[in-house]
Order: structure tokens, then sequence, then C-alpha cells
């Protein structure tokens, strides 16, 4: 579904991998090793050499903006550019049903956004995102303020989304997560994008 | 006309008054008797030789002189502009947008005012067009420089949410609009203030000039009018300019916003 090129940024050298339909594909590294960056670079937010296909279409096909609908970045730190909630929504009604499921009050959309917490900030940076019904999410740390139970629901959300043909390219701190939502995982060190065995691999199926 | 004729001892008389400051500097210890003393050296300096200066563009009429001599004028606004902005642009590009949009609103608003409501004997009499292109360009850079000022933190600090807008898909022009508008808006307010103020609080300078020099008050005031008209003119477009410009730098055909290409002084 998603193919990466020879993609070089900064630090980052020659990544190329695939990443199909219903899949999520886990990215780990230490801190700095350029896991944000390979995000920024697919939703081509950062200048970047090669290329980045949607089932098999270049993103130089299309205007970036149009790319970025298809290929959506979630990254940790929401931005907020309306005072109020609702301002950041082009269709209220859509967001509705994946409010409820986020776990999050049906009129929140009507608060401010300096009323917020931290999680409410990031479940609703999720919902935008998923309004836009993209192919592709790509999620930097999407529940790293979440208590367990809330982070849960939220997977869950992924999953179904998973199951209706979507792809997730997912940056997280938390193997468990990696573990429950992932079936692949990539490891990035000194610029290299590794592929690595999963346990699933090791564990002989499951 | 009859004016009262200011000899060098009436200058020097008033001078004097500079030793007011100084000694308060001295007593307080506010440490600016030494930049006082050298700003006003430069003033003296500085407009002693454009006095001679305009004497001199006066007495040769060339188009040429005029046209570098205004050069001359918006380079030193453009350098000024840059000068006043915490960040600014990589390379020659600060300057580059900030004397382009300048440049081009000054000399246009001069270019008008000169072939239309001045009878000059030509659009070159350096005697209209230098002191028109002066007031207009001293009103434009301050526009200029306060909204390219109030533009570039803004993008640098709103860095987050322009990009959370990108990343779902907006447009570069989109993102950058709420950021836009108030970079404008900063640039225009201090016109709109000097005009809504001026008369009741402040008497113009360029009017007290006119009023000294013997000219009846009503005229004086229309050649007031009509300057403000021209200086909101310039600093309408200048700021129109230098927004549109700078703006086109933050960002690039693949509506990326660009922070590389800014640096912090």
């Amino acid at each position: 579904m998603l193919d990466i090129e020879n993609v070089s940024c900064l630090s980052l050298r020659n990544v190329s991998f695939s990443v199909g339909s219903r899949e999520c594909v886990a990215v780990t590294g230490k801190s700095g090793a350029g896991k944000s960056l390979l995000l920024r670079s697919l939703a081509d937010l950062d200048p970047n050499d090669g290329d980045v296909k949607l089932d098999g279409q270049s993103r130089n096909a299309m205007a970036a903006p149009d790319w970025r609908r298809q290929v959506v970045y979630v990254p940790a730190e929401s931005g907020w550019w309306a005072d109020d909630v609702g301002g950041h929504f082009d269709d209220r009604e859509a967001a509705t049903g994946l409010l409820h499921r986020m776990q999050l009050p049906a009129d929140c959309l009507d608060w401010p956004v300096s009323r917020l917490s931290t999680g409410e900030r990031q479940r609703l940076a999720l919902v935008r995102a998923m309004v836009l019904a993209p192919k592709v999410m790509l999620l930097d740390e999407p529940t790293s303020g979440l208590d367990p139970d809330t982070a849960l629901r939220a997977e869950a959300v992924l999953h179904e989304r998973l199951a209706d043909g979507g792809a997730i390219i997912l940056v997280s701190h938390d193997p468990a997560q990696a573990e429950r939502l992932a079936s692949r995982r990539l490891h990035i060190e000194g610029g290299d994008v590794i592929e690595m065995p999963t346990s699933r691999d090791e564990g002989g199926g499951g | 006309m009859n004016y009262i004729v200011l000899d060098y001892w009436d200058l020097a008389l008033a001078a004097s008054l500079l030793l007011v400051n100084a000694s308060l500097s001295i007593i307080f210890q506010l440490g600016l008797a030494r930049r006082l003393v050298i700003a006003a050296a430069r003033m003296v300096v500085q407009l002693t030789m454009v006095g001679l200066v305009l004497k001199a563009l006066f007495a040769i009429q060339s188009p040429w002189l005029t046209v570098l001599a205004a050069l001359i004028m918006v380079m030193f606004a453009g350098r000024e502009a840059v000068a006043r902005q915490d960040r600014s642009f990589t390379g020659y590009w600060s300057y580059g947008i900030g004397t382009t949009s300048m440049c081009v609103a000054a000399l246009i608003v001069t270019l008008f005012a000169v072939t239309t409501q001045f009878e000059a004997r030509s659009w070159f009499d350096p005697r209209y067009a230098i002191p028109l292109l002066g007031m207009i360009l001293g009103n434009t850079m301050n526009g200029v420089s306060l909204c390219l000022d109030r533009l570039l933190s803004a993008v640098h600090g709103g860095r987050v949410a322009i990009e959370a807008r990108l990343a779902l898909g907006a447009d570069a022009s989109t993102a950058l609009s709420s950021i836009r508008r108030e970079a404008m808006r900063t640039g225009m307010v201090p016109t709109v203030n000097a005009m809504s103020a001026t008369g009741l609080v402040s008497l113009p300078g360029m009017m007290t000039g006119q009023i000294l020099a013997g000219v009846e008050p009503v005229e004086a005031v229309k050649y007031q009018i009509l300057v403000m008209f021209l200086i909101g003119g310039g600093t309408a477009l200048g700021v129109f300019a230098a927004v549109f410009f700078a703006s086109q730098r933050l960002t690039d055909a693949r509506h990326r916003l660009r922070l590389d290409r800014l640096t912090t002084k």
C-alpha cells in the first residue's frame, strides 16, 4: 500500500520498506534516532530525497496537501490553531461517533482548547486525523499521555481502522503496545532502518 | 513668506538643553551620557550633510542623481528595518525582502504624488521627490519592520500549530492565514493610530515646520492631510508586499514550513 523508496533526510540514509493494507508497523529506536524524522519525511513535512508511493502513485504526482490527507501524520505534540475545539473540525458530525469511542464527552467540541487535558488533546488530535479517513496513519506516541484503560480504548479504534483496510506506522516507547498493535517492527540505529524479527516469528506463530 | 532665519548661536543655545539630559544621566547613573552625546553628534552631522546634499541636488536638477539619492535612502531603510528584527532569514533574504517591499511601496506612492498632486516641473524635481520619499519611506520602514518582526516571531513560536494544519492537509496559505493577518495588522496600527491622534495630541512635524516657516495654517494642514494619505498608502503597500514575500520564503512548493531558512540573532 505504502512503498518507501530510498528516503533520505538528515541522519536517515536510504530508507526503503513497504507497509501493506491492514498492517501496522512499529518503529523503535533511541531518542533522537530519527523516528519522528522518518514520519515527518513520509508526510513530506521536511525536505527529503527519495520517493514514497501510495497504491503505486508517487507523492510527487499529487499536491502536497492531497498527499497529507491520505498519509496523515499525528505528531507527539498536538498543535491547536483556533480558540475552541470545534474550530479544528470541518465536519463536527463526522467526529461525534469517534469522540464517544475515545471516551470524550460529546460537548467537548464547544470547549476552549485551554480547558483540555494532555490526554484529551492527544485523543482529539487522533480523532481530528481519523475524520479525514486517511489510508495511512503515521502515529508518533499516540497514547503516551493516556492511562492504560483509555489507551486500550484508543487502540481498539486503531485496530478497527486496520481491519477496514488502513495502514499504520507507529512510533511507541511502550513495547507492550507495539506488540498489541503491530505485526512488524523496524529499528532505527545510526541512520539505518533494520527490520527486526517479531516475537510472533520467534514464537512460531501466535 | 516670512520666517526667522536661525543663526548658529541659536542652535548652540538649544544644544545646551542636552546638558540637562546629560546631568540627569550622570546623577541617576543611567549610563546614557556617552550614547546621548554620540547620538546628538550623529544627528548634527547627518542632518548637516543631508542639507548640503539637498542643496546640491536642487541646484543640479539631474534625474539620475535624484534616483541615486532615492536608492541610497531605500538601502539605508532596508538595513535599518533588518537591524530591528529579532529573527531574520538566512543570507540576504531579510534585507532583500524588507528593501524590495519598501522600495516598491515608497517609490510607487512618491511617483504617484509627484506626478499628480504636486505640480512639479518634472517628476524628478528633487525639491518634491526627495522630501516626500523621506517621509513616506520613514513610515513605511516602520510598518515593514514591525510586520516582519511579528510575522517571523509568530511563525517561529506557532510552529506546532502551523504544522498541525499542514499535516491535516491544509495548504501553506491557509496554515499561515491567521498569523499573516496579525502581522499585517501590527504593521498598520502605528499609521492608523497616528491618523487618529494627530491634531489633538500631536502637531505633526511637517505641518509645524511649515507654520514656523510662515505658511498659512490652513494651507499647512492641507499639506499634512495629503502627506498622511500618502504615508497610509505607502505603509499598506509595503506591509502587504513584505508579508507576501516573507510567507513565500517561509514555505515551499510542497507546502512545508521552512524554519530552517530562519536564523536567530
